[in-house]
């Protein structure tokens, strides 16, 4: 067991993907000297060779589409999208090519493409380096879609990821790179938990709380403050967002009756409403009030100074706690 | 060899055609090129019957599927009448091993690596996205996506150069789909990278109704260089250009020498797509024009003047069309369609529980359609 960051871990990650199977590939903007602009494949063409860590054109359906060409021939590419606003470029060959692919062929071609997109906010950056957008590729099937909220499930997932014959797009929060936690780099991938299932990150009795990614440790810490008033938050790292583990979430609503859902993405057709209105359709009689949501507003998202206002934190997560326990809250008076 | 036949902004449509590689002449006479030449010294007689009768095949797969869309027995069906010489003269330069990855348009890609008639019309039909395994008949599903397969062309090519293998990626696609992103970057990436791959444009002066002047202001074969890719210009009409020109892009990819571009002159003597209409937007003369510039006519011209054309070929010929007609007609109408649930296979190789309980709900619905109708 180690102590490491969750850039590292991704980085350990990436070489004993590679070192087992020569098929693997990573390729992206950057990733060879310099290691990738968040050193997440530091020293990998140092290890591999270039032919093996491919500093590719600085073109995102380029690099996507090009990763086609080299599943169809029977490797396993894993590709860098430098920041999740610049993933609009490849979409269509995410959405259109990499997601149909199996389908359209009817299982004739597999599409083992690993998609990692540096995600999400909190870190101060510019203009379209703080998106999340991964309601788009929710929404698209033939794509399996997960989260890390850790360096433990960062490794592991990605291992998971890169051995799936799916293509998997695999969000990392930014803002938890340099967060350091202890790594068993020796569990075997094929034995951990499977990507596709969800982990109860905190057990508890009165509510619910859903979420993914960097927002997991708002909700945990959010759980620690609720603790204090004498409320007992469960809160589940989802890890995958498609498809979702409704048996553990399921399982959750069911002991709670209460759901808060928060992610920092936008609100609007987000996945905090497909997970309200599945959860809603699946354990309605179990419910004592209904679901609320605490989301990113439905604005772009806003410049550095700003974004505190944006991305929810423990105080707005508690708010909604109150809210679904009918305790005094911020809508408390007002006519709705 | 870096041939680009114009260096001029495209003046005038009527004489910029002309200016092309070519072989054999609208009149079906043979010419010398001297960077052609050398390429289909081995080409004889028999040879060039053979490519006649692949061109003859596809016209009538082509008419077959008009046909078949007008009986209501497809769905739609993309014309290639014209674009015989490109399709059979490209694809006839490919190994077997090598990948082709072919438009909507090149039924003759997929007729000449060895596709079935089931392979090239029941997709049209609805019948599924693809109908055929790409892996068999390497070559990759017709991409409807404008230009999305030339970077599938240039990553298979790249994982050749990984591999050490020989073989070599074709990527085809129209004059409109150079507009595309796409295109450029995979001109960017296979370059870059030197990898194995020949581009071919088939350029048939039309994108739907927006003619070729309306996506390049200069010839398009002009492009590659700036990319670092050597590029031909041919006619399009001329199957033994077509052939030698792309057996010297298969050749230059195939030793190592990176990408290589062909720009194919041709023309779409039908409309778009069974739902176009093109007198809404092109001339009659420009159509007549090009008739006279037919390339199966030019290829009969030739073998009469080479006294091949008897007429116990030509009855042959006729028959195994007439036989492959009858057999796409078949392939249509004895379509079984497959079962409903049937739609939830393959959208993942390993299971996903969302798709799996939405299949077993949709089961449960239509099981209950069952019950009904047993009561
Ligand atoms: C990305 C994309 N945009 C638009 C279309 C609709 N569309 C289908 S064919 C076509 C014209 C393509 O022209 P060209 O590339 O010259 O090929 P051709 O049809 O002439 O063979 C268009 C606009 C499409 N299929 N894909």
């Amino acid at each position: 067991m180690v102590q490491l960051t969750m850039a590292k871990a991704i980085n350990e990650g990436l070489r004993r993907a590679m070192a087992d199977d020569p098929k693997v590939l990573v390729m992206g903007e950057d990733i060879g000297k310099l290691g990738g602009v968040f050193r997440v494949t530091d020293r990998l063409q140092e290890e591999f060779g270039a032919k093996r860590v491919i500093d590719t054109p600085l073109a995102e359906s380029g690099i996507v589409g090009t990763a086609v060409g080299l599943a169809l021939r029977g490797f396993r590419p894993v590709v860098e999208i430098q920041f999740d606003g610049f993933v609009y470029p490849a979409f269509d060959q995410i959405v259109c090519q990499v997601a149909k692919l199996h389908y359209r062929t009817r299982g004739n071609v597999r599409m083992p493409l690993t998609i990692r997109i540096p995600w999400a906010g909190g870190v101060g950056a510019a203009e379209h380096h703080s998106e999340s957008p991964e309601a788009y590729f929710v929404h698209t099937s033939g794509l399996r879609v997960v989260a890390v909220s850790n360096p433990q499930d960062a490794y592991v997932m990605l291992r998971q990821a890169i051995a799936s014959d799916d293509p998997v797009v695999y969000f990392e929060p930014k803002r938890l790179y340099h967060t350091k936690a202890e790594v068993h780099l020796d569990v075997d991938p094929a034995d951990a938990p499977p990507m596709g299932l969800a982990r109860v990150a905190r057990e508890g009795t009165d509510v619910t709380v859903l979420t993914y990614g960097a927002q997991v440790a708002t909700a945990l810490d959010a759980a620690l403050a609720a603790e204090e008033d004498g409320i007992s938050l469960e809160v589940i790292d989802l890890r995958s967002l498609s498809p979702v583990d409704y048996r553990t979430v399921g399982a959750s609503v069911r002991k709670t009756g209460r759901v808060v859902v928060t992610h920092e993405a936008a609100r609007e057709a987000g996945v905090g409403a497909e997970l309200v209105a599945s959860v809603t359709e699946r354990c309605f009689h179990y419910l004592e009030t209904p679901p609320v949501r605490v989301t990113g507003h439905d604005i772009p998202y806003p410049p550095a100074k700003l974004e505190k206002h944006h991305v929810p934190d423990l105080d707005r997560v508690l708010d909604a706690v109150d809210r679904v326990l009918d305790r005094p809250n911020s809508l408390t008076g007002v006519e709705q | 060899m870096t041939t680009v036949h114009t260096l001029n902004p495209m003046a005038d449509l009527a004489t910029d055609v002309d200016d092309v590689a070519r072989l054999l002449t609208p009149a079906g006479e043979r010419v010398v090129d001297p960077d052609l030449q050398q390429w289909i010294e081995d080409v004889d007689t028999a040879a060039i019957q053979r490519l006649y009768r692949d061109m003859v095949l596809l016209r009538r797969i082509d008419a077959e599927g008009v046909a078949l869309q007008r009986q209501g027995q497809v769905g739609l069906w993309p014309p290639c009448q014209g674009q015989e010489a490109t399709q059979i003269g490209t694809a006839r330069a490919l190994r077997a091993d090598d990948f082709a990855f072919p438009s909507y348009r090149e039924t003759g890609v997929v007729y000449a690596r060895g596709g079935k008639p089931s392979d090239y019309v029941l997709a049209w039909r609805g019948e599924g996205h693809s109908t055929y395994n790409p892996y068999k008949l390497h070559t990759a599903t017709q991409q409807i996506i404008i230009g999305a397969q030339s970077l599938h062309a240039v990553g298979y090519a790249m994982g050749v150069q990984r591999d050490g293998g020989d073989q070599v990626a074709a990527a085809y696609f129209g004059d409109g789909a150079t507009s595309q992103g796409d295109v450029n970057e995979a001109m960017v990436f296979a370059s870059s990278f030197g990898a194995p791959v020949v581009f071919v444009c088939t350029n048939n002066q039309w994108a739907i109704s927006e003619p070729v002047s309306v996506q390049a202001r200069f010839p398009i074969a002009g492009r590659a260089p700036g990319f670092g890719i050597p590029s031909m210009r041919v006619d399009g009409n001329d199957v033994l250009a077509c052939l030698a020109a792309m057996r010297w892009a298969v050749d230059h990819a195939r030793k190592g020498r990176g990408p290589a571009f062909l720009e194919a002159v041709t023309y779409r003597m039908g409309p778009h797509t069974t739902s176009d209409d093109p007198t809404r937007y092109r001339d009659k003369e420009e159509v007549e024009i090009w008739r006279r510039r037919d390339p199966i006519d030019r290829v009969e011209a030739l073998l009469r003047a080479e006294d091949a054309f008897d007429d116990g070929f030509v009855a042959e010929v006729a028959a195994d069309a007439d036989a492959l007609a009858a057999e796409v007609r078949q392939a249509a109408m004895g379509a079984v369609t497959r079962e409903p649930l049937s739609i939830f296979d393959d959208v993942y190789a390993e299971p996903h529980s969302g798709i799996d309980e939405q299949r077993v709900a949709y089961a449960a619905y239509l099981n209950g359609f069952a019950a009904t109708q047993e009561s």
